[in-house]
């Protein structure tokens, strides 16, 4: 979901009998729930798949500040701009949680950001489509950062201790995001003009389908799928927590006294979930291969702001410097 | 960043508890390394002190040493109260 479609390297699982003794003893820790940490020995594949899922992770942290920085100056009260941009710190917070975790893989910061500006790593498609009006920090906080949290919330459980750690203090955060954002809907539509709701059901409209893609296409019998459930870096296919965030939003969906612009949306008695219509898959992949409404923007702005920032961290290497100095001449 | 050390982070939380370990922040001094930890950890009154220590002046056992290193201890159950079984009558002790 923050991290789509993580590459695994697996062209089928390898049996108990098939590992090597150290593979062997690391999934049988794995499968007694005991976590792996950064010192442990772990198969290369393993380690690499992290160091793809984590950064693609932090990455979707770090360019979700976006499309909310774009709100920052317009926010309609003092109040709405503070939570805001409190909202916002915290999502560079997330970014840099899972940096860390990264790190103590071997991977590199400074490469793996690289490789974003480079377009060789990805983040979440959600990023990649505009907020056009004020209402969209109303429903990117509620649906966004809540199919986010219906997936962080299993992550807690991942296999890697620093991953898993770093997931139990983001999720701890989330949980004022979804609701900062579901209550700027509720006021707009409680207290609102009839532009001012329709501008809701506008941002919803437009949100709606893009926030189910975050979860990612269909758990096929995909060898990615297959070894990450394995290892336990993911504890749950794409389509399960699809539904389970759905299960959970059509009740306050219905609340607001707004609509999904999905006609095949409705409560399955027999199943006890929501049914649901077809997501376009064609627009998901689109977006992911860099043919979003907003990519070459979000990757533009994320460049300059390293570049542009570089003579501020130049400056602060050489103030230790000199602050190191004179503690030594002292 | 790379140029940048990389600290530990531990934080207090409440007054007479222990500093518990948080997480790490790259800066390029201490007193940077002090100020990212305090943005990025007690955002919401999480802490009421900080320590921060460069990463590589830490000394870290290898969890998958974990038998060797701890084995002495695991078969000296006498260091233990309830190896001590006193009649019921002594009361609690």
């Amino acid at each position: 979901m923050y991290a789509q479609l993580v590459e695994t390297g697996a062209k089928r699982l390898k049996t108990l009998e098939e590992m090597s003794p150290e593979e062997r003893e690391f999934q049988e820790k794995i499968d007694a729930e005991t976590k792996i940490e950064p010192k442990n020995w772990m198969p290369e594949g393993y380690r690499k798949t992290l160091v793809r899922q984590i950064s693609q992770h932090a990455h979707s942290e770090v360019v979700g500040m976006l499309p909310e920085g774009n709100w920052v100056t317009r926010a309609p009260t003092l109040k709405r701009k503070l939570q805001l941009m409190a909202k916002i710190q915290d999502e560079a917070g997330h970014g840099l949680y899972l940096y860390s975790a990264m790190e103590t893989l071997g991977a590199d910061r400074d490469e793996e950001i690289e490789k974003l500006h480079q377009g060789k790593a990805k983040y979440s498609s959600i990023f990649n489509y505009p907020t056009l009006n004020w209402a969209d920090m109303g429903a990117v906080g509620w649906l966004v950062d809540g199919a986010a949290i219906v997936n962080q919330v299993v992550l807690q459980r991942t296999s890697y201790g620093p991953y898993s750690r770093a997931m139990v203090r983001i999720c701890k955060e989330e949980s004022f995001h979804q609701r900062q954002g579901y209550q700027i809907l509720l006021d707009m539509m409680r207290e609102g003009t009839d532009e001012q709701k329709a501008m809701v059901q506008d941002a919803i409209n437009r949100l709606w389908w893009p926030a189910l893609m975050m979860f990612g296409p269909h758990d096929d019998e995909s060898p990615n799928s297959q070894q990450s459930m394995a290892w336990k870096i993911k504890r749950k296919s794409n389509d399960e927590l699809r539904q389970m965030f759905i299960d959970q939003t059509v009740p306050q969906l219905e609340f607001l006294g707004c609509t999904a612009p999905d006609p095949d949306l409705k409560w399955n008695e027999e199943t006890g979930h929501y049914d649901f219509g077809d997501i376009n898959w064609q627009e998901f992949y689109d977006v992911l291969k860099g043919n979003g409404p907003c990519n070459r923007e979000r990757i533009k702005t994320r460049k300059n702001a390293i570049d542009e920032g570089a003579w501020v961290r130049e400056a602060a290497v050489a103030y230790a410097k000199k602050q190191k100095q004179r503690a030594q001449a002292a | 960043m790379s140029e940048w050390r990389l600290y530990e982070v531990f934080v207090r939380s409440k007054h007479g508890l222990n500093h518990k370990h948080v997480g790490s922040v790259h800066a390029s001094d201490a007193e940077m390394a002090m100020e990212n930890a305090r943005d990025l950890y007690t955002r919401r009154n999480e802490g009421v002190s900080i320590w921060v220590v460069p990463s590589d002046t830490i000394t870290a056992s290898a969890s998958d040493e974990k038998e060797v290193l701890f084995d002495p201890s695991e078969d000296k159950i006498y260091r233990h109260a309830s190896f001590y079984e006193l009649p019921d009558e002594v009361g609690h002790m």
